[in-house]
């Protein structure tokens, strides 16, 4: 069997790449070896009715998979550590129907037109190599726009200062902004900063056949039980409707094929655990940062530049605690964003300079707050220090963060590789990342976090601290604090026009295969402050467009967006 | 009547998980609130059909809707596969050895709750605590799935009819009534 395309991974890239090839006519299988509870089973065009407000679920028992028992990572700070110093979870985003679209709470703003050119605006840092995209904001701006309206983003145009220019209205207006956000977007304003309300990747108003999000506060790292979040089941739910998208979950493809400069097609194990293969006259990989590296390796695609520059943003969180209650379990996780601290300003150039920095860059900052109680539960000591904790509740109830996703500089000793001795349950070597800081992070880290502290404490906090992921004060060995937490995770097959010092084209392509087209965030050649998955899907429209030959769809009619809101709420289906 | 473990191991859980999060003040202790069910249901979650993981959706019908919380999804093959080797542990089986043995939360139960000793309920409560922090690690353990028993979803045996969200004011799943734009942004 030969189709048009086939695409590894269902998360926002390989969805939006099968939205895009279906309307232009292609045939493609999605291949997605995660489980699907995303989409009706009887009716793919559907949402499911199995995602829940259930903390025990989602939070402790790895509903949306990887288990880490069955597919773990490794993880060294750098060579020297030895084969590993970890075994298990590390940066893991979903593995499932959807991927890690389905469980984040999507704040999804587009980079800046200077994310695009750091190396020529910025210029160089020692110990990182800091590039150029080959493509700026301009190439990426319609692309920008057609993600936004097939994904369902809630902001609101002019509102962030910084932004870069846009083409289009958001498709829809922001939603309700949290109390804590009030209190902490008026306490930075004092202070000079711009904050505005997140563009957010979850219906406001109904939209796309979708209800409003209805605020229920089992946002971050929860499925959406009314589908609210538009990503990525509105993408794939409009390939499927196409009938000319074919979905295989609990579908692992081992292997890419090539002959000669081509792809013929890949090598998969299925739920029957059996080695099939297909053909396809091209291959769509977005399997995610660590994994789309993965594979190339698992398909004897060495090469020095397949898993290097793997960047996560470095993060820094202020976190205060204060008098009274902010309920900031009610609503989406975060509401409000800004982004003077990715922007910078003369403090932070001094900083720099005083670092030993030519320069330096912080992030977007998340206005949010709040732990689930059985996470808030876990915190406090047993004994009657549990209901001390539990009645006055410092962490779910009174807490407040100010998180800032700093950017992270490519760095050409981390990497993601195959680990030499630890497998998956399928017996496939496992991706083992080495990674840690570039010290511009820790000097950004280190001069932003007593300004985010100052933030709230302009906003009546009792106490406050810092915390970084990765930990600051990780010793040799300390394994869990080494570990960086951010789920952005990009680099790893970079973009560029020099196949020397790149992996993939600027529409994509491999430059050594040129049917096979990447379409996630490991073609990132910097991270930028921002969540990377707007930017993501963008790049994963606009190489689709360019693979079918068609362009960017032009705004729909509001009509055609709005409409009645077919979701099942009744009983859950069981698949049998 | 537990469903895995022996009588005598459910008491001796029961005594530790009410020393963790003990009653008083009109609260409910651990074992008032099902947290020993909890556990036992997850240790003995394959003696179900579905096997007790992952309760169903979308709503559990506590705020509206039709209840589905009770419906257990069924487990895939490699699901199944990490959970027997999470709970029973690898136990010879050499397809969940691909990178060594694995100890089960069985064996850990069960061997954390002998070395508590067979008189453990009838010592002081002192005497409970000192034994509990003896092995910190089997504490962390116990704890751990205490706090999950006292305030996930009543669908997994404990938090008994809401008992522990009650207790610190605590909504729950609130799927499909929400919380209004007012109640987010108000005070
Ligand atoms: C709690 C949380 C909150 C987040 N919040 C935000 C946010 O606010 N803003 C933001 O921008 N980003 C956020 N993210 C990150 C976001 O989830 C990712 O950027 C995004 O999902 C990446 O999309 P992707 O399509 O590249 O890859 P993924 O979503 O990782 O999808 C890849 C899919 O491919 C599958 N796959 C991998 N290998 C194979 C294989 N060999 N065969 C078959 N299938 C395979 C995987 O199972 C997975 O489902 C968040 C993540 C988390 C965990
Ligand atoms: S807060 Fe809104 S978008 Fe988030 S899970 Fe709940 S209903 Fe869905």
């Amino acid at each position: 069997m030969t189709v048009d395309a086939v695409i590894v991974g269902s998360g926002p890239g390989g969805s939006t790449a099968a939205d895009i090839l279906t309307a232009a006519g292609w045939t493609v299988v999605v291949f997605e070896k995660g489980r699907n509870h995303l989409l009706d089973p009887d009716d793919l065009t559907r949402p499911a009715a199995e995602f829940s407000n259930d903390e025990i679920k989602f939070l402790h028992r790895h509903f949306l998979g990887p288990d880490p028992l069955v597919e773990p990572r490794t993880f060294r700070t750098h060579t020297g550590d030895g084969d590993r110093i970890h075994v298990g979870e590390v940066n893991s985003i979903p593995s499932t129907v959807g991927g890690g679209g389905t469980h984040a709470d999507g704040k999804v703003p587009r980079f800046r037109p200077d994310d695009f050119a750091l190396a020529s605006t910025y210029g160089p840092q020692e110990g990182a190599d800091v590039a150029d995209w080959p493509l700026s904001y301009d190439d990426l701006e319609p692309y920008y726009a057609e993600v936004e309206r097939s994904i369902g983003v809630a902001g609101l145009a002019g509102s962030n200062p910084f932004a870069g220019p846009r083409s289009t209205p958001f498709p829809m207006p922001p939603g309700p902004p949290m109390y804590g956000a009030l209190l902490s977007t008026a306490a930075a304003e004092r202070l000079g900063y711009h904050p505005y309300p997140a563009p957010t990747a979850a219906n406001s108003v109904p939209y796309d056949g979708r209800p409003a999000c209805n605020n229920c506060g089992f946002c971050a790292r929860f499925g959406c039980p009314i589908h609210a979040k538009g990503d990525p089941v509105a993408m794939l739910r409009r390939a499927m409707a196409t009938g000319r998208a074919e979905l295989r979950a609990e579908t692992f493809v081992s292997a890419i094929r090539f002959r000669g400069s081509r792809a013929t097609g890949v090598t998969f194990v299925g739920p029957d655990g059996v080695e099939h293969t297909m053909g396809a006259r091209a291959v769509v990989l977005a399997a995610g940062a660590v994994e789309s590296p993965r594979l190339l390796l698992l398909s004897g695609l060495a090469h020095p530049l397949v898993g290097r520059y793997l960047m996560t943003h470095f993060q820094t969180a202020a976190v205060g605690a204060l008098p009274r209650p902010l309920h900031a379990d009610r609503g989406r996780t975060v509401t409000h964003l800004h982004d003077d601290m990715l922007v910078g300003d003369h403090a932070s150039a001094a900083a720099a300079a005083a670092g030993g920095l030519p320069w330096m860059r912080g992030g977007m900052v998340e206005h949010g707050g709040a732990a689930m109680p059985v996470l808030e539960a876990q915190r406090y000591p047993w004994g009657e220090a549990h209901w001390e904790g539990m009645l006055d509740s410092p962490i779910r109830r009174r807490l407040w963060v100010l998180t800032m996703q700093g950017e992270d500089l490519a760095s050409p000793t981390n990497t993601v590789d195959l680990d030499p001795g630890i497998r998956d349950a399928r017996g496939f070597p496992v991706a083992r990342i080495t990674y840690r800081p570039h010290r511009h992070e820790l000097v950004a880290s280190a001069h932003y976090g007593p300004r985010l502290t100052a933030i709230l404490e302009e906003m009546g906090a009792e106490w406050t601290l810092v915390a970084t992921s990765p930990g600051l004060a990780s010793g040799r060995g300390e394994t869990s604090v080494a570990i960086p937490e951010s789920r952005h995770v990009m680099g790893t097959l970079r973009m560029g026009s020099d196949p020397e010092t790149s992996v993939v084209d600027a529409a994509g392509r491999l430059h050594r295969f040129e049917n096979v087209v990447v379409a996630d965030s490991s073609v990132f050649p910097s991270s930028s402050g921002y969540g990377p998955t707007l930017t993501l899907a963008a790049l994963a429209a606009r190489a689709a467009h360019l693979m079918a030959g068609t362009g960017p769809a032009s705004p729909p009619p509001p009509e055609a967006v709005t409409g009645p809101t077919p979701i099942n709420l009744g009983r859950a289906r069981t698949p049998l | 009547m537990p469903v895995w473990l022996t009588d005598s191991e459910y008491r001796s859980l029961s005594a530790a998980c009410d020393r963790m999060i003990p009653p008083g003040d009109g609260r409910p202790g651990a074992a008032d609130a099902g947290v020993p069910d909890y556990i036992d249901h997850l240790l003995g979650a394959f003696c179900f059909d579905p096997p007790r993981i992952w309760a169903g959706g979308p709503v559990s019908g506590r705020h509206g809707g039709e209840p589905g919380f009770g419906d257990f999804h069924r487990l895939g093959p490699l699901d199944e596969l990490a959970w027997r080797m999470r709970i029973e542990g690898s136990s010879g089986h050499p397809e969940r050895e691909f990178n060594g043995p694995v100890v089960g939360l069985q064996q850990r139960f069960r061997d954390g709750l002998a070395a508590l000793g067979a008189d453990f309920c009838d010592v002081t409560p002192e005497e409970q605590d000192a034994r509990l922090r003896r092995d910190p690690e089997f504490g962390a353990l116990v704890y751990r799935h205490a706090c999950e028993g006292m305030y996930g979803a009543p669908e997994y045996g404990g938090n008994r009819d809401g008992a522990g969200w009650r207790a610190i004011g605590f909504a729950g799943d609130v799927q499909p009534r929400g919380w209004s734009d007012d109640e987010v942004s108000r005070p």
